[in-house]
């Protein structure tokens, strides 16, 4: 048997795979084709205080081994999720994080508040980079001090496991990860997705409603995972990496640079049952190649100090 | 909603550019209601990346059918796929048209392979207490597909049959002309098209639900890709690959 148990803050997940947010809903939907009871943890669709609407369509469009989206955080708002979703997600045996996103920092801390006063809820992701959202999210998420201060702030609300999600879209996300792991965060999720643009040339119009949207898919894999690796080596706290993970093999070179955990985004759009598949995955991995333990091949990647990318970029 | 994994039974081209691909589903046959559809990985190598949705045209014993023209990767992709392939399918999807009652013709109208819905209305319609009759309209006779239709009147762009003209249009003619008890409008087609009917229907007081595309990431509900915006209500928009792809065409702003 692989020990497969991997630790996020206070969290004893049950292997170290998660879905994403807002790419499975709020765990409700896909019932009849994955028995989520197999994932490690579910990450919600990003909570607002208010339902949100979203941006007009269109919203997604495909690109080279990738998408773009401008979903603009559309969720049904905290009230909702706490009386139709998290009673379902109550009786699940898997670890629920509820994902925040907000425009204020007062409004990260009412959100985080609410939920903290109900059962059922293991721990939290903060959304502080969404590309969507003019309004806060990414220009909190490209500030420094801003996703330093929010994370004080929710730090001192909550005993549960809070974690910071980070975007790729700054110059040097170790330094991120640095200030949230300062001020509290018990992990890191690395990456949201990136800014990026898809054109129509037939009438010369954006494809997207919204101009940019986020880039998520195969196609961003290996900035993924070259920012999990610089993440991973500049702070102690566990680093759940995210992007571009379709099969069990990706989500290990993940764990190799330095993930604790790996979180399943656009694949679940390709096949819902993407993640357990991943999971089931990493075990034939260990069985193979007798790992005892998933948690002993993380950051175990063999490369030489010296040449790595972190230091010459330094 | 079911994953099953279909081996293709049989493939035909049955028009300029059109194709219809049988493969063998009997969950999805079993339960299927007209207007549903399904989402097909089209293929294994991640190009295209994800699912494309088809309604599903017809079904035969255990077998379903879709119909489509090759517009793109992924449509190229299915077009060339073989007898014993198997395909990675997710279904039936979406609410179906209302077909059981507050009617008594069943006035059938789409616009090129927007045809794809209305042989599972034909079929499914209680022939004791309704009556049926069809509109199709396309670019030319090339791309008229009447197979398992019924009553049909035709429409093409170029006038090679039928009305020339819009299928809108001839619709708008007959119905000008005769009186049919108690209809009520099926629609299927391009948006353009779609809009059109809905003016007419709501000119001339006939209940019309239509079956809108757009474009789809999971299908199933958990991306929020495919919002249309709702006339009034609580939220703005509807989800098309979960309230629709049908709606009643009072109730969202096709555009
Ligand atoms: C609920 C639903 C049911 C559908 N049923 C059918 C069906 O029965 N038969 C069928 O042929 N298609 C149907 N479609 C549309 C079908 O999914 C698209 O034709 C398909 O996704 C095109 O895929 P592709 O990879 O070949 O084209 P892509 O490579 O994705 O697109 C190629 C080009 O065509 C454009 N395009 C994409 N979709 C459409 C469209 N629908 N109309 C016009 N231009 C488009 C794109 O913008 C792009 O420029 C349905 C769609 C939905 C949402
Ligand atoms: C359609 C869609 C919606 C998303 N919504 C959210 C969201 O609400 N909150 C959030 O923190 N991340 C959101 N993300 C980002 C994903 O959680 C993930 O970080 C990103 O897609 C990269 O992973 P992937 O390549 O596996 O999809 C969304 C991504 C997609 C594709
Ligand atoms: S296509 Fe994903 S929600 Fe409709």
């Amino acid at each position: 048997m692989v020990d497969t148990q991997t630790v996020i803050g206070d969290l004893i997940l049950k292997n170290p795979v998660l879905v994403a947010s807002g790419t499975f809903g709020y765990g409700d939907d896909c019932k009849d084709v994955v028995n989520i009871n197999q994932l490690g943890g579910i990450v919600t669709k990003s909570l607002s205080l208010k339902p949100r609407d979203g941006n007009p369509p269109p919203r997604i469009v495909e690109t080279a081994s990738g998408m773009l989206n401008s979903i603009g955080l559309a969720n049904i708002g905290v009230r909702k999720f706490i009386v139709e979703k998290l009673p379902y997600l109550r009786t699940t045996q898997t670890k629920i994080i509820a994902n925040i996103a907000a425009s204020t920092i007062e409004e990260y801390c009412i959100v985080l508040s609410m939920l903290d006063e109900e059962e059922g809820i293991d721990g939290y992701e903060i959304n502080v980079s969404c590309p969507n959202v003019k309004e806060g999210g990414l220009s909190f998420g490209t500030s420094c001090e801003m996703t330093a201060e929010i994370t004080r702030r929710l730090r001192t609300l909550t005993k549960k496991t809070l974690i910071i999600k980070l975007t790729p879209n700054v110059t040097h996300i170790s330094e991120f990860a640095r200030a949230v792991a300062d001020a509290g965060a018990d992990a890191v999720s690395v990456i949201n997705t990136l800014v990026g643009m898809a054109v129509d040339i037939r009438i010369r119009k954006p494809k997207l409603s919204t101009v940019t949207g986020g880039l998520s898919g195969p196609a961003i894999k290996p900035i993924a995972l070259a920012k999990v690796y610089e993440v991973a080596q500049s702070v102690n706290i566990p680093v759940i990496g995210i992007g571009g993970i379709m099969t069990a093999e990706d989500a290990i070179e993940f764990l190799l640079v330095g993930a604790s955990a790996v979180q399943i985004g656009t694949a679940n759009f390709i096949d819902p049952a993407a993640s357990v598949n991943v999971a089931d995955g990493i075990v034939r991995y260990c069985e193979q190649n007798k790992i005892e333990s998933v948690r002993s091949i993380v950051g175990t990647l063999q490369a030489s100090k010296e040449l790595s990318v972190v230091r010459s970029w330094q | 909603m079911l994953q099953s994994f279909c081996p293709i039974t049989s493939r035909q081209t049955v028009g300029a550019n059109i194709y219809v691909l049988s493969f063998r589903s009997p969950q999805i046959a079993s339960t299927l209601q007209p207007g549903q559809f399904v989402n097909i990985k089209v293929s294994e190598s991640g190009i295209p990346l994800l699912r494309r949705p088809f309604s599903v045209y017809h079904t035969d014993g255990d077998d379903i059918k879709i119909i489509f023209n090759v517009i793109g990767v992924g449509t190229k992709v299915l077009a060339s796929k073989n007898v014993g392939d198997v395909l990675d399918v997710l279904g039936p999807l979406g609410r179906s048209y209302n077909v059981s009652d507050g009617y008594e013709t069943a006035v059938l109208v789409a616009g090129g392979l927007g045809v794809a819905p209305l042989p599972m209305i034909t079929k499914s319609l209680d022939r004791r207490s309704k009556v049926l009759v069809t509109f199709l309209g396309a670019r030319s006779r090339d791309h008229l597909v009447t197979t398992f239709l019924e009553n049909v009147h035709t429409a093409t762009d170029d006038g090679s049959e039928g009305f020339r003209g819009t299928v809108v249009e001839l619709l708008r003619s007959i119905l000008s002309a005769n009186s049919f008890p108690q209809p009520k409008i099926f629609g299927c087609g391009p948006n353009v098209m779609l809009s059109n009917l809905s003016r007419l229907a709501e000119e001339l007081s006939i209940p019309c639900e239509v079956s809108i595309e757009c474009a789809m990431a999971c299908g199933i509900g958990i991306c929020q890709g495919c919002p249309i915006e709702k006339v009034n209500g609580e939220q703005k928009y509807a989800l098309v690959c979960k309230e629709g792809p049908v709606f009643n065409s009072r109730s969202v702003l096709i555009v």
